[in-house]
């Protein structure tokens, strides 16, 4: 079992990274509102395909990284990735018995629910005031879904993590 | 088959330990000033991705120059030597007229105020969170940068540091809500505070009573007061004046002179601080 366990750990980090640099990638000014949040969706993936080993732990460090490198209050993206995921890994069972597209709806939730949970955080702490702008990666979000599926599992079919 | 959290920590309390650690975090960063170091040792651990997020774009822009046309190129070694020219001729225009302030401050017994260190830098990344504006420059604590460090670009002043990594720095906009900064008008030397509004296009000067005068087209110079800005660069055009005498203030408006939206390479300054030139200025 802990020789299956250690299997592939590397490419799954190696997944999150690019979803890292695409996070802060420059973009024209008018596709930046409609960023989709790469790293929430792919770690979504990888909690639905292997919630024993993608869960709440890497959520909070690939947010805290999302922190760091946004440069918002530490803690305000590590605790709503964390959040969002544990709400998807407790669900995983019934998550993955959906159609990609009834999948779609439900990740367009949970993208939707953390950036409620990001905004409500940093209104707290730094008094932003609330914009429909901020809800508006979640449409590319749920856009995105079905490609980063597909091409994730055969990603990991490929290299055959478990 | 793999149990589901078998042998790990179950996990609820693994998100609970996490949240703890999250608003502890948060916590520490509002807070306290202790995680300045804490900011400054992870923004060096993630310095590579930066880097490689830029990369993209600066192989794109490399591509585009190596496919320039030699008739642009051309074109655009003429555009710049007039350019030069013309500048050659304001410099030596500059350089007497430098001289000349030097002598008249020596004779009214004020300090020669000193010539400072520059060095270009460019911008890898700009923030994409719609409440701050805040871009991350190539040069950090090896360059010798420091927090505070102004920041202008070719027409006027960008921004500040705030914090310091290895190989590079964050820089907070003159537009961000958060920033403010000492200001004169140039015409007749009348003193403000220049607010961001969040807006890249967008400055507003808070607190300036009606019978102040400021028009319209007015440029806004930094002051030099608070010592974090040397004196004398352009921050700001005023755009609009509104005197609407129900408001204890004047509406004032301003529009940033450096390229704010599309700041691409910037100027990083070193200026003596010194604290009596400061109480010179005030008598």
């Amino acid at each position: 079992m802990n020789a299956v366990r250690a299997h592939g750990g590397y490419l799954i980090a190696l997944t999150l990274i690019l979803t890292l640099i695409l996070a802060i990638m420059p973009l024209p000014l008018i596709f930046k509102p409609y960023r989709p949040d790469w790293t929430l969706i792919v770690l979504i993936y990888w909690t639905l395909a292997l919630p024993n080993r993608v869960n709440v732990g890497v959520a909070w460090i690939c947010g805290f990284l999302l922190d760091v490198l946004l440069g918002t209050v530490l803690g305000i993206h590590a605790l709503s990735c964390a959040i969002v995921i544990y709400v998807s890994t407790s669900n995983y069972q019934k998550i993955r018995n959906f159609s990609v597209w009834q999948q779609a709806m439900i990740v367009g939730m949970l993208l939707a629910l953390h950036h409620l949970l990001v905004y409500w955080l940093s209104h707290f702490l730094s008094g932003t005031y609330f914009l429909p702008e901020y809800l508006y990666p979640v449409l590319p979000g749920v856009v995105v879904w079905p490609w980063i599926f597909l091409v994730l599992r055969k990603y990991r079919r490929q290299f055959n993590i478990k | 088959m793999n149990l589901l959290f078998g042998r790990s920590t179950p996990i609820k309390l693994r998100l609970t330990l996490v949240v703890i650690l999250s608003f502890v975090f948060m916590g520490m960063d509002k807070y306290t000033d202790g995680s300045a170091t804490l900011r400054a040792f992870l923004n060096s651990l993630v310095t590579p991705i930066y880097y490689l997020a830029s990369l993209p774009n600066e192989s794109m822009s490399w591509t585009v120059d190596q496919f320039k046309s030699r008739e642009a190129l051309q074109e655009e070694n003429q555009k710049l030597k007039r350019m030069q020219l013309l500048q050659n001729e304001k410099l030596q225009r500059f350089a007497f007229m430098q001289k000349e302030n030097e002598k008249l401050r020596a004779l009214l017994d004020s300090r020669v105020r000193q010539k400072g260190k520059k060095m270009i830098a460019e911008v890898m990344y700009i923030d994409t969170n719609p409440f701050r504006d805040v871009v991350v420059i190539n040069k950090g604590h090896t360059d010798g940068v420091f927090e505070g460090q102004p920041v202008i670009d070719e027409f006027g002043v960008v921004g500040q540091v705030t914090s310091v990594a290895t190989t590079s720095s964050r820089v907070i906009l003159i537009s961000d809500t958060t920033h403010a900064i000492p200001v004169r008008i140039q015409r007749n030397g009348v003193r403000a505070m220049i607010e961001g509004n969040g807006r890249l296009n967008a400055l507003k000067a808070n607190n300036v009573p009606h019978s102040i005068d400021m028009a319209e087209g007015d440029i806004l110079v930094t002051s030099g007061l608070g010592g974090a800005f040397p004196e004398g660069y352009p921050v700001a055009k005023i755009t609009s004046v509104e005197h609407d005498l129900s408001l204890p203030f004047a509406q004032i408006s301003a529009e940033p002179v450096a390229q704010l939206d599309r700041v691409n390479q910037v100027l990083l300054l070193w200026f003596q601080k010194s604290p009596d030139e400061l109480q010179e200025d005030s008598p």
